[in-house]
């Protein structure tokens, strides 16, 4: 409770702990835009996740090592990734979409598996970084401090939610997705080709999934066997914002990371877990409850 | 006619599965057995372990081997590969022992390992001898055959609140007056870390203002960072293998975070004065050995001898991790001259009445088998460097004191 005083004497802090939690917040929705995405379309948990973002990290690296500017690699990860992406529906998801969900969830377990063991091959167990050249803001005498990279992660997150969102609603692929989304057999019936559209939103997802790594790799440090956070991460602000919605995601993942923050700082970040675990459960709870009445008013 | 064949198949087979029972020496070779990971998420610091073997193994030999009664012999290493896997690890060595008929383990990589594999040469009474797991609680079970060469996990940190004790007495400031913040990872490890830097506070009547546990494997410590800036302890420690090192490093120059000592453990093996340059300044990094530091011994001379040879051998600096795996095998060649037989028993005394002077640092075991004597040295980075500040008796550089604060160093 000494820590809530902190907040008394020097009311600024607590515009440096929203901010922190609402800037990490926005990492973790780039992870979970696709997952939303995937899950919503195709109806497959994709375990993979997090190893996507970490590949989208690794591919980052390279290109920088190879001479060019961090800014650069976020493209050119995004694209490599729709390849994997589309490769790797093209050679194990297609099998398993429309499959009971067991079935996917093994499936890309294993993948998952795979692809952080040939990332320490190729890469190495070491942990690694990249420099982004940028600095610090500091505001109210240096108590409150922002990093620049993490602000430029930010931007880009809210950007790219909001281009996912408008080639949703505005062009014909988008438009296929949603209606694949909402009845794959009438889509089909309607001339809608699903599986395309199936490897369209898988690629897409692997896009988002490299940037996000090259904006993490930036930001945070990763490492071949890390990627596990970013799909508990991705699943819990998909299942708090709802399957396919992709507005939903970065509110959930902003509030979510804003809450952790606030309570990693009041209360010691060893309860920060255990507060988001226990918030999810008093969402679906009450989600549950909500639901029940309207299924009643229907009735 | 047929059955003399059969008998005789029977008596091959009877001495073929004997055989592996005198494995232990061939010969004139003495044979040591090692499941280290090749592969998996230890398969870096596994094969820094496999060669600090193998290097130490050349040399005794080159040496002319291993005296024991009146006899030289060479010794040898047979490796399994563990796959990082507990399990693996457990069941290799139990393949050692009772097939392969290995009477002497050395050590896998990591505490989890080291504890797997434990119960199992216990069981078969096989003296092991360990440089690479430091877990405090591998020496709470009263294990006999179990030796470790490094330092325990809880003394990686405790040096640094030595240090900072000295430091403030110094300035004339009782150290009691000093307040630390601790943002420890949720692994056993960091556990055994902080529980040694508590028994160091307690012990300095020092208050422990911050006691986070950085959870989701230490990728961001924003919240302990904001209230480090908020409380503004003296000292701040961390410990969270190499990523914590790494999440520290990057985040505390981030935020402009300012104390008069910070500390962590596995800077070196995050390597952050070599990626993170300006920002890893003045940290200070616990470790086991340094290749500057002026220990010496018989087979190898100094520690910057080993250091010349490993380099020459593999084509990188020798990490600490390979200087005390190599200290392993000395122990080991040490014990054997000793006990003047191959006895196990009498081989796992001579190992507890060890007292030796490494090029890795001097060895003696305690009742539950760990080091006692060795100390935890603490580098600072400064320009770019890992310079070597304390114990203060080995030290290659003087400790820059209090850090600088961030505002001033023009960055």
């Amino acid at each position: 409770m000494t820590n809530l005083l902190l907040f008394v004497e020097a009311p600024v802090l607590l515009i440096q702990v929203i901010l922190d939690g609402v800037l990490v917040g926005a990492l973790f929705a780039l992870a979970a835009y696709g997952l939303a995405l995937v899950w919503g379309v195709m109806n497959i948990i994709n375990i993979v996740q997090g190893e996507l973002v970490l590949l989208g990290g690794y591919v980052a690296l390279t290109v920088v090592g190879a001479g060019l500017s961090p800014f650069m690699a976020i493209p050119i990860a995004a694209a490599v990734l729709f390849i994997v992406g589309w490769l790797l529906y093209r050679g194990v998801i297609f099998r398993v979409v429309e499959k009971d969900l067991f079935t996917s969830v093994l499936a890309t377990f294993g993948l998952s598996i795979l692809i952080a063991q040939l990332i320490n091959q190729g890469f190495g167990a070491d942990v690694r970084s990249i420099d982004s050249g940028l600095g610090t803001w500091l505001f109210f005498d240096g108590i409150v401090s922002v990093s620049q990279a993490r602000v430029v992660a930010f931007v880009l997150a809210l950007l790219i939610g909001a281009v996912l969102v408008i080639f949703l609603r505005v062009t014909r692929l988008g438009r296929a997705i949603r209606a694949t989304a909402q009845n794959a057999r009438a889509a089909r019936a309607l001339g809608v080709d699903t599986g395309q559209v199936y490897a369209w939103t898988y690629a897409i997802n692997a896009a988002i999934c490299g940037a996000a790594g090259a904006l993490i790799v930036m930001i945070w440090v990763i490492q071949p066997f890390g990627g596990l956070l970013y799909t508990v991460r991705a699943f819990m602000i998909v299942i708090v914002a709802g399957l396919g919605n992709v507005v939903g995601v970065i509110g959930a993942a902003l509030g979510l990371g804003a809450a952790e923050t606030f309570v990693g700082f009041v209360f010691g970040t060893q309860f920060q877990a255990a507060f988001v675990f226990s918030l999810l459960v008093v969402i679906l709870v009450a989600r549950n409850v909500r639901l029940a009445r309207q299924r009643r008013y229907l009735r | 006619m047929r059955i003399r064949v059969l008998l005789r198949a029977v008596l091959v087979a009877g001495v073929a599965l004997s055989a592996p029972a005198a494995a232990k020496v061939e010969g004139s070779t003495i044979v040591l057995g090692a499941a280290v990971s090749i592969t998996g998420k230890f398969s870096i610091d596994g094969q820094h372990t496999k060669n600090g073997y193998d290097l130490a193994v050349k040399r005794v030999n080159e040496q002319g081997g291993v005296k024991v009664g009146g006899k030289s012999y060479k010794i040898e290493v047979r490796y399994y590969d563990d796959e990082s896997s507990n399990e693996r690890a457990a069941s290799l060595v139990e393949r050692l022992i009772a097939q392969d008929g290995i009477k002497f383990i050395l050590g896998p990589y990591s505490s989890p390992l080291t504890g797997a594999i434990a119960p199992v040469t216990e069981k078969y009474k096989i003296p092991m001898v360990e440089g690479n797991g430091a877990s405090r609680s591998l020496f709470t079970k009263g294990y006999k055959y179990l030796f470790a060469v490094l330092s325990t996990s809880e003394q990686y940190l405790s040096s640094a609140v030595d240090l900072a004790a000295e430091k403030s007495r110094e300035a004339g400031k009782d150290p009691s007056s000093l307040r630390l913040a601790l943002a420890m990872g949720d692994d056993s490890f960091s556990l055994d870390v902080r529980a040694g830097i508590l028994d160091a506070a307690k012990r300095y009547g020092m208050a422990v203002v911050i006691d986070d546990k950085v959870p989701d494997n230490f990728t961001d410590m924003s919240a302990t960072l904001s209230r480090v800036k908020a409380v503004k302890p003296d000292v701040l420690l961390v410990s969270g293998h190499a990523m914590g090192a790494a999440t520290a490093t990057r985040q505390i120059a981030e935020a402009k975070v300012d104390v008069s000592v910070l500390a962590m453990t596995h800077c070196d093996s995050a390597q952050i004065a070599e990626k993170f340059g300006a920002a890893a300044e003045y940290t200070l990094c616990a470790s086991q050995w340094a290749p500057t530091l002026a220990y010496s011994d018989k087979w190898f001379g100094s520690a910057g001898d080993y250091n010349a040879l490993f380099m020459k051998a593999y084509g990188y600096e020798a990490p600490y991790q390979a200087a005390e795996s190599s200290a392993a095998v000395l122990v080991f060649a040490d014990a054997l001259q000793r006990a003047g037989g191959f006895d196990q028993e009498k081989v796992r005394d001579a190992l507890a009445r060890t007292d030796l002077q490494t090029f890795y640092g001097p060895i003696k075991f305690d009742e539950t088998g760990k080091n006692v004597v060795k100390p935890m040295m603490l580098y600072q980075v400064q320009d770019g460097d890992y310079k070597v500040v304390a114990p203060t008796k080995w030290a290659t550089a003087k400790l820059i004191y209090p850090r600088p604060s961030w505002s001033k160093r023009g960055t």
